[in-house]
């Protein structure tokens, strides 16, 4: 399990990066940057490339701030940096939830938030934030730089539009609203494993009942997404247990996952049907009592 | 093609010549001779072969040993004071946290970044932290023990 | 002792992972430690149960002097190294000039070679060598460890795939390297071009030819004793069942890896990093290679688990010696994990269909049990040992005065399956024990009053069980099965353990309890011997022929040397695993190391005690009937007046004893002696475990809240190890009963190839394991009682688990298959509901 030969390449501005991936982009160049995904699939050569660029080594690659209505998580960003809230509110709180989910404590040291979205592993937690929240992508080359949405930023299993020659420079999340709960349920089979389904919610709580509401689901198909039919039933309404157990249903039925003999489509719409049910109670339960 | 690489490893400076490909892991074993960093999986799911990089538990085998020049680089072998074990060696003895010993030192460098943490975890936080490597002999009971243990003798120094 | 022998003895030492320096530097730090502790309290008397941990409250758990060393937790002698990473593992050994071999392997799980093309591999620069199955026929098979067998020969294991693969992972090619990485990158240039064939993927499917002119069944291994068919007919009830154990395996943490090298200055093959029975397989390879086992010495270093898996002989193993004499530079092999979960012996995977006659009493009259053992692709080492132990095993602790079965021993196209920790118990308790809850299930009884009421009671002891396994006639030595069961419960709070799950079912939770009762085996003879000396120092060295696989073995073997030599255990040196040490060796499996080897180093540490008594009362001018041994003393016994204060050490009695020494008069030279211990019986050790196991409804997902062994061990020679050993089997039980599983799909791809997939028990998923040793049932087969400890976690498991989920989802006999994955559990939440 040893990864075929590369060059390397460890440029020390963005600039410098930008150039070198221009040159290497034909010659199956990558970037690397925590690699805790890259360098296993290399191992297993499933992934065989001829140049690495690793862009650790680029000062002001690592910004984390709030701009405007946006958190702006740079490129070397580690999960680990998640383990304490990074905003005040709801946000922060809910991507320390998220960021415990996110592999094991040494791989948490290592990888990056951007890296993930780059790898769109189907099972990524950052992933599903990505999509349900509504961020904006960008990314670099030397032809300039471009701020791709969420939606058209992820294409499929492991795959993105991110162009060869190109750098995801940051990610920019929109800020919730002061009303706004998020909410967020996964199950693997072993603690730090890739899910077999998970949820984030988001709506905003007004006049006690639920507005702006996004409901993602992961894990489930070949990248998350936002479930509408289960958005439509919370949608102005009042937060109730029975409210809570439609939208979970109507998730689950909306999900399409292949049929596995170790993971059957009848067991994955149960487990999207508990997450989003869940998800929604955690949402909820962190400022109110218990429900009606 | 082979190039130099420095490691600092346990305050010792190594001057290697690798590929660029050449794990860390492998780079500390083959080319310092430091084999007590173990591989169990090399694809980061076992955690036999973490060690502390600027302070930080990270596995061995994801790393490239190019991208750990200027690194400060901790492992196992750099653990005791000469004759005298840390207290977290002791604790793993006294303990029996130890059968085969093949994932020993992967457990004592990811609980040594912990308990020297200057904000070290909460319990739960810690056990969170433990099951990130795997052992196949002990059933972790007696490694939690000595963690635990080892985590009050450092406070109480 | 001639220059060669001498360069020999120098080389072995090398690959003796401690250095005299660091036995001195772990002496110092245990001294520190003991000064520590000398300020605790006194020890109060040790209580009929005895738990480690009431054993390591009471002494401190590195206890020294003056105290009988067998029975106390002393903190071990292998843990220095380990815990410094100074340990030699097989990887950590480098010879200069190695040659570093990769394994290409068959991508296709049945087909036949049509072609191998290595010269885009051979083309690199570094590459020596590319070897096919035509390179190497002239080596034979790997052959089974015992005797032949005209049935399973024909279907052993080539060291490289002749004309045929049959599984997913069957070596095909050897690449040879000057690096590692360059012989990975060669072995994907050898162009492998194979025909498909049609694939066996089930057990139970229908009968017909593996190869051509073989049969998918070779052999059907069948017991009993009764009349079966005749307690059927006079059977109230009859119950039965189809169950079945899902594949897995020991999957050790530390790879597999073997280095060959051949010294042509000495004749002497060498293969280091062997495990579990050097010596038998330094015979085998002998007869392979054409050799003298006198021309082959193995090696064992440190063992990163072995569990069963590790230490028969593999293609590999072969192939780096052959490399190592033909190509005449070392050869090192060292396994990937992805490797590791297609290549190392998986096990486990059996189904079983049983039956029971049963009184209205509960009375069980008769077993009777057909299963399809799946073998995967050839017979490697163990033959149908695992078939042979399910079927000899299966009765357990229960009279059952009428058995009959049948296992049918069937290849399939997937990984070979040998044995794994506690091979045909796991499997077997499960069978039993949930008949036995199905049993009481259908006549409405308490599940533990029926199994109270077919227990073999202690004055049936020796209980011969009427079948032989694996050559030896089962007679259970001694047990009291019922009062383990009594003390487990009382252990428990039974009653009030199930009113409070009773209670929180009640209010919604999914949560219940299981119980299983099993007998266990160890101690496989049928001889061991070892030599102990004592050199100038005082210092002791046992050399055996038992073998190491990281379960404390050296410990346990200085404490019982010390115990009965009257030393410090802190002095015994105990050598394993190094063929040129010794000649004969039984290693380390079937709980036979504590056992075997142990009562050996008994008898021989009884002869050094008496040499050195009758030495040391011809300089003492005593008679050797006044004297004893107090930590490596010679000293008068106690109350004796006159000789109060005069003693000679051990290491002055070895110097007096030198063949040189003018005291030795015409004494045989040395303070040593080589002890032996033959049995013919098993000893048969017995457990209860309980789980308590917590459903999510929701998910499927089973959490293990308590998981609890009671174990009579016989004695407890360091019941520290032996709970850690009980424990540590309890997680690997654990992760058969829940998470580990090597599948494949219908085509016969294995679906379970890394750590992703193929899933080990976390932390997070094991609890704080309970043990209560009990030592009511001695073995009176051997000298010190003792019965093995290495399978007592492991067993029961499955059985357990099943029984708790069940009791928990309120579904007696839902759980008829493991791992019980949350998938499968929600399907039976789900079939339920509907």
């Amino acid at each position: 399990m040893k990864p075929v030969a590369f060059e390397y390449h460890s440029p020390h501005s963005l600039d410098e990066a930008l150039a070198t991936l221009a040159r290497v982009a034909p010659l199956e160049g990558r970037v690397i940057a925590g690699g805790q995904s890259l360098v296993p699939a290399m191992a297993f050569r499933l992934v065989r490339p001829g140049h690495l660029v690793d862009i650790n080594g680029i000062a002001g690659l690592d910004h984390l701030r709030v701009e405007a209505d946006e958190l702006v998580i740079g490129a070397c960003v580690r999960h680990a940096i998640f383990h304490r809230p990074v905003v005040a509110g709801v946000l922060g709180r809910a991507l320390t939830d998220i960021a415990a989910h996110v592999a094991h404590y040494p791989i948490r040291m290592r990888g990056t938030f951007c890296g993930s979205l780059a790898q769109a592993d189907p099972a990524s937690e950052w992933c599903l934030l990505a999509m349900t929240l509504g961020a904006r992508m960008i990314v670099r080359s030397v032809r300039g730089e471009r701020s791709i949405p969420a939606h058209a930023f992820f294409q499929g299993v492991m795959s993105t539009d991110i162009q060869p020659d190109e750098l995801l420079t940051e990610v920019r999340i929109p800020l919730p609203h002061a009303q706004a709960r998020i909410g967020f349920d996964e199950f693997s089979r072993r603690r730090g494993d890739f899910a077999l389904a998970m949820a984030l919610v988001q709506f905003d709580l007004l006049d006690g009942r639920m507005k702006a509401v996004r409901v993602g689901v992961g894990a489930v198909e070949a990248t998350a997404r936002r479930i509408e039919a289960a958005e439509q039933t919370l949608e102005g309404g009042m937060p109730t247990m029975d409210r809570f157990q439609a939208a979970a249903r109507a998730a689950a039925q909306a999900v399409d996952p292949s049929d596995q003999p170790q993971v059957p489509a009848v067991y994955r719409r149960e487990l999207v049907e508990s997450c989003v049910r869940r998800a929604l109670e955690r949402a909820l339960s962190a400022t109110l009592p218990k429900l009606p | 093609m082979k190039q130099p690489i420095t490691l600092q490893v346990n305050q010792n400076t190594y001057d290697i010549e690798a590929e660029p490909r050449r794990t860390l892991a492998d780079a500390l074993r083959e080319d310092c001779g430091l084999t007590g960093t173990h591989l169990g999986c090399e694809h980061g799911v076992c955690g036999a072969c973490t060690v502390i990089v600027d302070g930080d538990p990270m596995r061995a085998c994801l790393m490239f040993a190019v991208q750990a020049e200027g690194r400060a680089i901790r492992t196992v072998e750099g653990l005791a004071a000469g004759a005298t074990l840390h207290p977290l060696q002791q604790a793993f003895i006294d303990h029996h946290a130890l059968q085969c010993g093949f994932c020993t030192a992967g457990f004592l460098m990811l609980a040594t970044s912990l308990i020297e943490r200057a904000d070290p975890p909460d319990d739960q936080e810690l056990l969170d932290a433990l099951s990130s490597n795997l052992c196949r002999c002990t059933g972790y009971k007696n490694i939690v023990n000595a963690v635990r243990a080892a985590s009050v003798a450092l406070r109480q120094r | 002792m001639d220059a060669r022998s001498e360069a020999s003895l120098i080389e072995s030492n090398a690959t003796v992972p401690k250095t005299a320096a660091l036995r001195t530097e772990w002496i110092e730090t245990a001294a520190l430690a003991l000064a520590e502790r000398a300020a605790r309290p006194p020890a109060a008397a040790v209580p009929d149960t005895v738990t480690p941990e009431r054993i390591r409250e009471e002494t401190g758990t590195s206890d020294p002097v003056g105290r009988d060393p067998i029975g106390q937790s002393v903190t071990r002698l292998e843990d220095l190294p380990l815990v410094r990473g100074q340990a030699r593992f097989a990887a950590d050994l480098s010879f200069p000039r190695s040659l570093h071999m990769r394994i290409v392997r068959s991508s296709v799980p049945h087909g036949r070679i049509a072609s191998i093309d290595a010269s885009a591999a051979l083309a690199l620069r570094g590459v020596v060598a590319v070897w096919t199955h035509h390179d190497v026929a002239d080596i034979p098979c790997i052959p089974l460890r015992e005797g032949k067998s005209a049935e399973l020969d024909p279907y052993l294991q080539p060291i490289l795939a002749d004309g045929i693969v049959r599984y997913v992972g069957d070596p095909v090619a050897a690449v040879f390297a000057t690096d590692p990485y360059l012989a990975e990158d060669a072995a994907e240039r050898v162009i492998v071009d194979i025909e498909s064939l049609p694939v066996i993927t089930e057990a139970t499917a229908p009968l017909g030819e593996f190869l051509p002119g073989l049969p998918s069944e070779p052999t059907i291994v069948r017991k009993g004793y009764g009349d079966v068919d005749a307690a059927f007919a006079q059977a109230d009830l009859v119950v039965e069942l189809e169950l079945a154990i899902g594949r897995h395996s020991g999957v050790p943490l530390e790879t597999r890896g073997a280095i060959g090298r051949y010294d042509a200055s000495r004749d002497v093959l060498e293969l280091h990093g062997a495990a579990k029975v050097p010596h038998r397989n330094r015979d085998a390879l002998a007869r392979m290679l054409g050799r003298s086992p006198h021309s082959i010495q193995l090696f064992e270093l440190h063992v990163g688990g072995g569990f069963g898996v590790r230490g028969e002989i593999y293609p590999e193993d072969v192939l780096v010696l052959l490399a190592a004499m033909r190509l005449e530079r070392p050869v090192k092999w060292i396994e990937d994990r992805y490797e590791s979960l297609l290549a190392t012996n998986q096990s486990r995977e059996q189904l079983h269909r049983v039956r029971a006659a049963v009184r209205a009493d509960g009375w069980v009259l008769a077993m009777d049990d057909e299963f399809f053992h799946d073998q995967g692709a050839y017979v490697r080492t163990h033959g149908d040992r695992v078939v042979d132990m399910t079927a000899g095993i299966l009765p357990g602790p229960y009279v059952l005065p009428n058995y009959r079965v049948a296992g049918h021993y069937r290849l399939t196209n997937k990984t070979p399956a040998a044995t794994y920790r506690a091979p045909g118990r796991f499997e077997s308790t499960f069978v039993r024990e949930r008949l036995f809850d199905a049993i009481a299930e259908r006549l409405g009884m308490d599940p533990i009053e029926l199994r109270r009421r077919n227990l073999i009671q202690p004055q049936q002891m020796p209980f011969p069980r009427g079948i032989d396994t694996i050559s030896d006639t089962i007679v259970f030595d001694s047990g009291d099965y019922p009062l383990l069961l009594d003390k487990t419960l009382d252990a428990l709070h039974w009653e009030d353990l199930k009113e409070s799950l009773r209670q929180r079912r009640a209010t919604g939770e999914t949560v219940g309890a299981g119980l299983a009762y099993f007998v266990e085996k160890s101690g496989l003879g049928p001889a061991d011997g070892v030599r102990i000396s004592v050199d100038f120092t005082g210092a002791v060295e046992v050399v055996t022929g038992g073998a190491s696989v990281g379960q404390g073995f050296e410990t346990v073997v200085a404490q019982i040397c010390a115990s009965t030599l009257g030393v410090d255990y802190r002095r015994v040196r105990v050598i394993h695993g190094q063929t040129n040490r010794i000649q004969y060796g039984i290693g380390a499996h079937a709980g036979r190391a504590t056992v075997m080897t142990g009562s050996a180093t008994h008898n021989a540490a009884l002869k050094v005690r008496a040499k050195a008594l009758e030495m040391a009362a011809s300089l003492l001018g005593a008679s050797a009937d006044q004297l004893s041994v107090v930590d490596g003393q010679v000293v008068y016994a106690s109350g004796d007046v006159a000789g109060a204060g005069r003693t000679v050490s051990l290491g002055d009695i070895a110097s007096a004893l030198a063949p040189t020494a003018p005291a030795r008069g015409g004494r045989e030279p040395g303070l040593s002696a080589e002890g032996w211990y033959e049995t013919h019986s098993m000893t048969y050790p017995y457990g209860v475990h309980v789980a308590v196991v917590k459903v999510d409804r929701d998910t499927g997902a089973p959490r293990v809240e308590r998981f609890f062994v009671g174990y009579d061990v016989g004695r407890a020679v360091n019941p520290m190890l032996v709970e850690g050993q009980i424990v540590g089997g309890v997680a690997q039980g654990l992760g058969g009963a829940l998470l580990e599983e090597f599948s494949y799909d219908e085509r016969g791809e294995p679906l379970a190839v890394t750590f992703a997939d193929y899933l080990l028990p976390t932390l997070a998923d094991v609890p704080a394991v309970e043990v209560m040793l009990t030592e009511d049932a001695p073995s009176p087969l051997n000298p010190l009682g003792i019965k093995g400890a290495g399978e007592a976690g492991i067993n029961g498991v499955g059985a357990a688990i099943a029984a708790a989920i069940d009791d928990a989802i309120g579904q007696p006999g839902a759980v008829t298959r493991l791992p019980v994955s949350p998938a499968r559990l929600k399907a039976l939440l789900r079939r339920r509901a509907s």
